[in-house]
């Protein structure tokens, strides 16, 4: 081992610790004229990109109907149990929607299985990530909620058709 | 001058140091947290007044609403006594800390230090020594076994530099061949600073201090990873202010301390360049050792955001075999000054 300098062996420079201080001191203070990286959250927002996982909508055709055919695929999957779906049929022959379609977001996961596997395209994650509820109740989001026109969630639809 | 007149003169000059050593706390309190925001890329405190200037208010008021809770094992008053000798001996300290020249004021002649007591440099070394009771006992006395370990290991520490502490102040005084802050400020006149003239000395006492104010690298009495909060655990609200506030008094004391030993103290060499007198030299002179002193107050602050701590037994080896070596090959050095080159 004679021969050999590890790493733990200290050069004299090193052992009699200033110049290496005066390097440290000489980081920090180079440091605090580079410009910060904090954000001013209620001010400034984050702008998420299309890969970003918000809250889970549901898309909002251009007709003002969901897309949503009430397969129950999204419910199935969801590892968290968060998403209930109570299907209906429509006038149309052999078309369906959903009557009941409630998301608990206190149960949500934001793991995007539900959008993975919705054979429709009809349930997309959103950009929003400011939830804000103050009871248990608020906290189920129904179709009121969850509908949100298609022109919002252009970004994402063209995300997942390119990569999903 | 009869005695109502200095009791009034100093009372005055009690006052305005009081004042300014608080509002220099509050200050170094928001400083700190604004100067590790800097070096960490962020922002700081930005929300309470212009740029969060009125933060260290918040702060206070914060720390006097909140409840005071006492250890139902704590020794009751011991607890409360602590955080008090703490606070009381950081700030009597200041009392003979010069910070300007002899100056004439509405005809009466009047010293810039509170008091000029000619083993003033004694003085401070008796005062820094008993505010290891204020840490020793709030461990003891907490009854909490992080609070203990806190104090035992501030005692030992505070103990062991104030050896290397000691030996590099009486290199000073044996150049000054005066006990006295006043002479010391006033032997070190123009560039004659000890810094210049002792180096070593300069660094020993410097690294003691900070091992006495229990700054990083050097604050394990409060090692949070290791000890919650050490000796100040079980304190909160008033009490944990008082330490608090302690804490950065003893870093300002620390400051100027060093400014007054090592750095000329109000010494301006601007004043002996242009022969400057009257009110334009004093204001000169009293900005020279408030500018030291914010100086020496921004490196403590940038220390601690720039140094890891160090562990326990290095802590005890570099007091030891370290910085004592030094400050007595510095006192060597000092005797070699004065007997061959005639200083």
């Amino acid at each position: 081992m004679s021969g050999i300098r590890r790493k733990k062996d200290l050069t004299f420079s090193e052992k009699i610790y200033v110049p290496e201080i005066v390097k440290g001191l000489w980081l920090t203070l180079r440091n605090m004229s580079k410009p910060n990286v904090t954000l001013e959250y209620p001010e400034k927002k984050f702008a998420p990109p299309s890969s970003y996982r918000g809250r889970p909508v549901l898309v909002q055709d251009s007709n003002g109907t969901e897309r949503c055919v009430a397969c129950g695929l999204c419910s199935r999957v969801c590892p968290a149990l968060a998403i209930e779906v109570q299907a209906s049929e429509t006038e149309n022959e052999k078309e369906r929607f959903p009557v009941k379609f409630e998301i608990n977001m206190l149960r949500c996961i934001f793991c995007s299985f539900c959008e993975e596997v919705c054979p429709e395209e009809a349930i997309v994650m959103s950009k929003d990530y400011e939830l804000v509820f103050t009871n248990r109740e608020d906290a189920i989001y129904g179709k009121d909620k969850l509908l949100v026109p298609i022109e919002n969630l252009k970004d994402r639809l063209e995300f997942l058709r390119n990569f999903k | 001058m009869s005695i109502l007149e200095i009791i009034i003169i100093t009372l005055i000059k009690i006052i305005i140091m009081v004042t300014v050593l608080l509002l220099t706390v509050s200050y170094s309190v928001y400083f700190e947290r604004k100067i590790s925001a800097w070096v960490q890329n962020r922002v700081g405190p930005n929300r309470v007044g212009w740029k969060g200037a009125l933060q260290p208010f918040a702060d206070v008021f914060k720390l006097l609403l909140k409840e005071d809770i006492v250890p139902s094992s704590s020794n009751k008053p011991l607890h409360a006594l602590a955080p008090f000798i703490a606070l009381f001996v950081a700030f009597s300290t200041y009392a003979v800390i010069p910070f300007g020249p002899n100056v004439k004021v509405f005809g009466y002649d009047v010293q810039l230090v509170v008091a000029d007591v000619n083993i003033g440099i004694l003085y401070i070394l008796a005062l820094t020594s008993l505010s290891v009771y204020g840490i020793t006992f709030a461990g003891w006395s907490s009854g909490s076994k992080y609070s203990l370990l806190g104090g035992i290991r501030s005692s030992a520490q505070m103990i062991s530099y104030e050896v290397s502490m000691g030996f590099s102040v009486a290199g000073v005084v044996l150049l000054a061949e005066s006990l006295s802050p006043v002479k010391i400020v006033e032997a070190q006149h123009g560039w004659m600073w000890n810094i210049v003239l002792q180096p070593i000395g300069f660094i020993t006492f410097l690294v003691s201090a900070f091992a006495e104010t229990n700054r990083l690298p050097f604050d394990l009495p409060e090692a949070e990873p290791e000890l919650v909060g050490g000796y100040h655990t079980e304190y909160s609200s008033m009490k944990f202010a008082a330490f608090f506030l302690a804490e950065y008094a003893n870093m300002i004391m620390a400051a100027a301390f060093i400014t007054t030993l090592y750095l000329g103290g109000w010494q301006n060499p601007l004043v002996d360049i242009f022969n400057l007198t009257g009110t334009w030299a004093v204001l000169l002179q009293v900005g020279a050792f408030l500018f030291k002193v914010a100086f020496l107050i921004f490196f403590f602050i940038w220390v601690r955001w720039s140094l890891p701590r160090f562990r326990y037994d290095q802590l005890m080896n570099i007091g030891w075999k370290v910085m004592f070596p030094l400050a007595l090959a510095n006192l060597i050095w000092v005797a070699v000054l004065i007997m061959i080159f005639k200083f």
